[in-house]
């Protein structure tokens, strides 16, 4: 019988070696250690055995059934691993195949550039402050120190409705309303769509988009309207930017600067972009007048602000490398998607 | 204003480079748009004079030259037909490198030549440069210059700086002016020349002529000068080229004289023929109604009262400050003449100059408002190049009728408020020096200035530090960043959260954000199939529009989206899917603005788009607002859609009433074939104003379910004009609370369903949040839901 039990481990676990299937497993175990298998009818025959044989055989079967499940075990992880195996080969895709297309839509590069410019100046502790397109020329012109027929008047082309009425030229007019309504201090950011009696043509439009930044407190210095446009300038156009501002006039900033920021194509060396200037003029910027103060119901004596304003469509076409402007306002799909 | 360097260094030492020269002007504020060197490339070209010529022995057009080129004798041969003996002429020498190329020993048909004859536009210049040059052939003198003379120097070749002069500065529109600048930026001293008239003439001007101004608070000042036995003929060539290189054309000396001065000094002048000047006087008055005037470019001009004149004792003889009239011109005849030195009310010239439509270098500059001291000297300095040119002789003194009002001229230099201003720690005494360089007087006692009298933009502190800024350098402040500042809170409005909501929603359901132009043509009204009444046809008008095109602004972004939807189209592009967020306008009764109104605006056609799409989205962006009392009703009478695809967005109020919010469907067709888009375009508008008040910022957090959900399903036949949204409102409310969920699935019709009727199958579950729910409880329910609709709709279960 002890014999009898070794043969069966032995050729048992010859033929587990060779079982492939999981079923094939299956009948393997009922074959030796079900109700009807080869095991468990040897031990049947225990009964026939002596009382000193008796614990010896049946600490041996115990032994080769544990061996027995142990190969069955074994084998049952090899098979499920290696069909696990096969079905990885099987379903390996080419994953060099286009991935599926998805419809997302993407915003406007205008939205981009001026998202971006608002999380500057949000982070800065600005409001956005905002205003109407259809403006009275007193908030257009007369409350930013230009009185009617002021020279300066004509430099901006205007689109009139009447003759109090216009389409505002700039976002200046809504420091003025927000200088009403506000007491200091004040620092907002205010952008929207300006109007200008402009061509459409590769580098005009008589619509665009400007940000207008106001900031009135005690003691606010030129040195802080530097800063802050060091700031904004880092973080539109990269830390290494570097800005120059030049003096210039506008009726409602005194001491007025047009401001450069180093070349985004070159760096500052010069290049086509910049037209070798090292330089390109984003924007315009100054101490508020202390007439547009006044206007505004702030005393000149007691407080101060700088203001600054720049132009986002030339921003944008400058950041994505857009060279005619009547791409943004086109809206071919082709176009926006690229953004 | 352009600026030839030489006429410059008249007046100040430039002794640096001049891209340095350029840099520093630009710096400290005067703008340098360009500079133009005008004789680039031009060497080794010299003055030579022709001593001899003969004809060439084998060639008809060709003639064999001697030319004295100063240090040698040249044999040139040429094929210019407009050269003889005697003539100077330029001549590119050998090794000379033109614009057109190398010049080199040559030989003409077997004969030598040793430079070659230069015309003017060998020399890269043009007519109005020099004005007496040929059609075609060589340049010749027409004036005496040593040969062997650099071309350059005989023809004043210079470098001209192309200043842009901001409009507070007009004294910078003249030389003297950048001289004075430049002088303060480069911190060397301002040459200031002494004139000098010896008023040869005899006489008093006084005796010859009266001035009255009738209109003070326009002309603060006229003074004249009389100047007898006038030549009048060419001006000398340095002048000539001196006006030509600033952008002004040579005319006659006496001319050239008055231009030249308004160049240098920034005081435009004019010359009248006084014998053409009735009754010795001079009236500066108001136009009479009626009047008209032919001015010096030979138009008739209509004149009206509003428009300051020039007029004698009869007639204008000019418009003030704008041009000089045709009747008073200098003439070759003319003998004597009275040379006006004027000043005006910038307003009056500039609203005359806009009238007329003339736009002359006179008027440029009063309209911006020039100094009324400066009318003497500039008087003087005509009379000095009068007698320096051998022009006429000036008759002794000035008749100056002087009506200029008392100014505020003192200031006080508050040494802080400028260093508070800026940011700055400057000391007095560097403040102090910027501001006599600009020729301010101060008083370092009483830190009391007085303003010089061409600088009426000086008003105030702030104008005050810009002075001193500007030479210090912008860039020399040290950044701060409102330190010590009470910190403030940065954030965006609900509002503004509200419509970042919205862009990105758009986004994410596949829709492209579009800009369009705001003002559009009163014809998208046609186009878009509004009646003629309809209220969207009032619009704010724009008096000075660029064109029809562009002319109203707009009450609707409809056909603009339907003008890109139909543009894609055109490019082939198969689907398109786009948004766009901005403002329409629309004219309020008895109010000054128009109210401004936010509108979403969608559009879409192509691949997978069709009503429900479209519907899909914006149910997408109510729950993203976070909007859930609306009702989607049926719309048939918005001229735009198709009626029997249309829905209006219906928000409810919160007495329960609902209002309209917006549009959504599919365009109709005809619309859509009017304005060239695809057969099923689609589209939707809304209020963002009303979105945005409907939405909520809040989001209470509900518990996950406890309990399972059963699921059940139901198909009824209804007729097929029955909506959906009444069968799940019925629903609904047949099933009570819980129902947790009730959806359509399917909806059929076909051969399985009888005519004019459609099958319509919901998936519904049921749920409750405190127990698990009974076969019973689902099954009664769902007697009550067959019941309800074959009650309400005559439903038929299928
Ligand atoms: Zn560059």
């Amino acid at each position: 019988m002890k014999q009898q039990l070794e043969s069966i481990q032995k050729k048992a676990l010859e033929k587990l070696e060779t079982i492939q299937e999981l079923r094939e497993l299956e009948d393997f175990r009922v074959a030796y250690l079900g109700k009807k298998g080869e095991l468990t009818s040897i031990l049947k025959g225990m009964g026939s055995l002596s009382p000193e044989e008796r614990p010896v055989i049946g600490q041996l079967a115990n032994e080769v059934r544990n061996a027995l499940e142990a190969g069955i075990a074994a084998a049952k992880e090899r098979l499920i691993k290696a069909a696990r195996e096969e079905k990885i080969r099987q379903e390996t895709l080419d994953v060099t195949m286009p991935g599926r297309a998805r419809k997302l839509g993407k915003k406007h590069p205008i939205t981009l550039v001026l998202d971006e410019i608002k999380e500057i100046f949000l982070g800065m502790g600005y409001e956005i402050a905002e205003g109407p397109e259809v403006e009275l020329d007193y908030f257009n012109f007369e409350a930013l120190n230009m009185p009617r027929n002021h020279p300066a008047r004509d430099t901006q082309d205007t689109f009139y409705i009447t003759e109090d009425v216009l389409l505002r030229t700039h976002t200046s007019p809504v420091q003025a309303r927000y200088m009403k309504d506000h007491k200091p201090p004040i620092r907002i950011i205010c952008p929207g769509r300006v109007y200008r009696s402009d061509a459409v043509d590769a580098t005009h439009s008589p619509i665009f988009h400007q940000v207008e930044g106001l900031v009135v407190d005690k003691g606010v210095t030129m040195g802080d309207l530097v800063g802050t446009l060091q700031v904004f300038a880092k973080g539109v156009f990269g830390e290494n930017t570097r800005i120059r501002l030049r003096p210039h006039h506008f009726n409602f900033t005194e001491p007025s600067a047009e401001v450069d920021v180093s070349c985004w194509g070159c760096g500052g060396t010069g290049c086509r972009i910049c037209k070798g200037e090292g330089w390109i003029e984003i924007l315009g910027a100054g101490m508020v007048h202390p007439n547009v103060l006044r206007a505004g119901g702030i005393d000149p004596d007691v407080y101060s602000g700088f203001a600054f304003g720049l132009g986002i469509d030339r921003i944008a076409m400058g950041k994505f490398g857009i060279d005619d402007m009547r791409l943004l306002f086109e809206n071919d799909i082709r176009f926006l998607r690229q953004f | 204003m352009k600026a030839p360097l030489n006429w410059l260094k008249d007046f100040v030492d430039i002794n640096v480079g001049i891209r340095e020269y350029v840099h520093a002007m630009t710096m400290s504020g005067s703008k340098v748009e360009g500079v133009e060197d005008m004789g680039e490339g031009i060497d080794k070209v010299v003055v030579g004079r022709i001593l001899e010529m003969e004809a060439h022995p084998n060639a008809d057009r060709l003639k064999i030259c001697k030319v004295d080129v100063g240090s040698e004798m040249l044999q040139i041969v040429t094929g210019a037909p407009n050269v003889k003996a005697g003539d100077l002429i330029p001549v590119a020498l050998v090794g000379a490198k033109l614009p057109g190329g190398e010049i080199k020993v040559s030989k003409l048909r077997g004969v030598e030549s040793y430079g070659m004859m230069c015309s003017m536009e060998e020399l890269n210049l043009t007519r109005d440069y020099l004005p007496d040059a040929p059609e075609n052939g060589v340049y010749i003198f027409n004036e005496e210059v040593k040969p062997g003379t650099d071309v350059k120097e005989a023809l004043h070749l210079d470098k001209v700086i192309d200043f842009e002069i901001t409009s507070n500065r007009p004294d910078c529109l003249s030389i003297y002016g950048l001289a004075r600048e430049s002088a303060v930026t480069l911190g060397v001293p301002l040459k200031k020349p002494e004139i000098r008239v010896r008023e040869e003439a005899g006489g008093n001007a006084s005796d010859h002529v009266t001035i009255e101004i009738e209109n003070p608070e326009l002309c603060p000042r006229y003074s004249a000068r009389i100047v007898t036995d006038v030549k009048v003929g060419p001006s000398p060539y340095w002048m000539q080229h001196r006006l030509a290189a600033a952008g002004m054309r040579p005319i006659n000396n006496i001319v050239d004289i008055t231009n030249y001065v308004m160049l240098e000094l920034g005081q435009p002048m004019h010359a009248f023929d006084f014998s053409k000047i009735t009754g010795s006087k001079i009236i500066v008055r108001t136009a009479r109604e009626g009047e008209v005037l032919k001015t010096l470019d030979g138009q008739e001009r209509k004149l009206d009262p509003s428009m300051l004149v020039i007029a004698d004792a009869e007639r204008p003889v000019g418009v003030a400050g704008v041009m000089g009239g045709e009747n008073s011109e200098i003439t070759e005849d003319t003998r004597m003449i009275l040379l006006e030195s004027a000043n005006f009310n910038g307003t009056s010239i500039r609203l005359t100059s806009k009238k007329l439509g003339i736009r002359s270098e006179a008027s440029l500059r009063f309209e911006k408002g020039l100094d009324p001291e400066n009318t003497i000297k500039a008087l003087d300095r005509c009379a000095e190049l009068i007698e320096l040119l051998g022009a006429g002789r000036v008759v002794r003194g000035i008749v100056d009728c002087n009506k200029v009002p008392k100014r505020q001229d003192t200031i006080r230099l508050d040494v802080d408020r400028i260093n508070g201003l800026l940011g700055t720690d400057i000391p007095v005494e560097k403040m102090v020096e910027i501001f006599r360089a600009l020729e301010f007087e101060v008083d370092t006692n009483t830190m009391m200035m007085k303003i010089p009298s061409f600088r009426s933009d000086i008003e105030s502190a702030a104008d005050l530090a810009e002075e001193i800024a500007r030479f210090y350098d912008y860039n020399n402040i040290k950044p701060s960043l409102l330190s010590g500042k009470e910190a403030m809170r940065g954030k965006k409005s609900y509002k503004q959260r509200m419509e970042d909501v919205i862009r990105n929603t758009m986004c994410a359901c596949g829709l492209n954000e579009a800009y369009t132009f705001s003002f559009t043509s009163p014809r998208v009204f046609d186009s878009i199939n509004l009646p003629a009444d309809h209220p969207l046809r009032k619009a704010v008008v724009i008096s000075n529009p660029l064109g029809e095109d562009y002319s109203i602004m707009r009450t609707t972004m409809l056909p603009d989206m339907l003008r890109v939807l139909a543009t894609n189209y055109s490019r082939k592009i198969e689907t398109a899917r786009l948004f766009e967020l901005a403002f329409v306008y629309h004219p309020v009764e008895g109010q000054e603005l128009p109210e401004q109104k936010s509108v979403l605006t969608l559009g879409m056609y192509g691949e997978d788009c069709d009503f429900l799409e479209l519907k899909g989205i914006v149910e997408e962006l109510l729950a993203a607002m976070g909007i859930s009392d609306f009702e989607f009703r049926p719309e048939r009478e918005d001229p735009i859609f198709h009626p029997g695809r249309t829905a209006s967005l219906m928000l409810k109020n919160a007495d329960g009433t609902f209002r309209k919010a917006g549009v959504l469907g599919e365009i109709h067709p005809e619309v859509a074939e009017k304005t060239e888009c695809p057969e099923r375009t689609y589209a939707a508008t809304f209020e963002v104003a009303a979105l945005i008040e409907a939405s909520t910022p809040d989001r209470k957090f509900k518990p996950l379910p406890k309990y399972p959900a059963v699921p059940r399903d139901i198909a009824v036949v209804v007729k097929d004009e029955v909506y959906v949204a009444d069968l799940l409102r019925a629903i609904r409310k047949a099933a009570g609370d819980i129902l947790e969920d009730v959806s359509l699935f399917d909806v059929y019709k076909g051969s399985q369903v009888p005519a004019g009727m459609k099958s319509t199958a919901f998936a519904l579950t049921f749920r409750s949040p405190e127990r698990t729910l009974k076969d019973e409880e689902v099954n009664a329910a769902m007697d009550r839901i067959l019941k309800s609709l074959e009650h309400q709709f005559g439903a038929k279960l299928r």
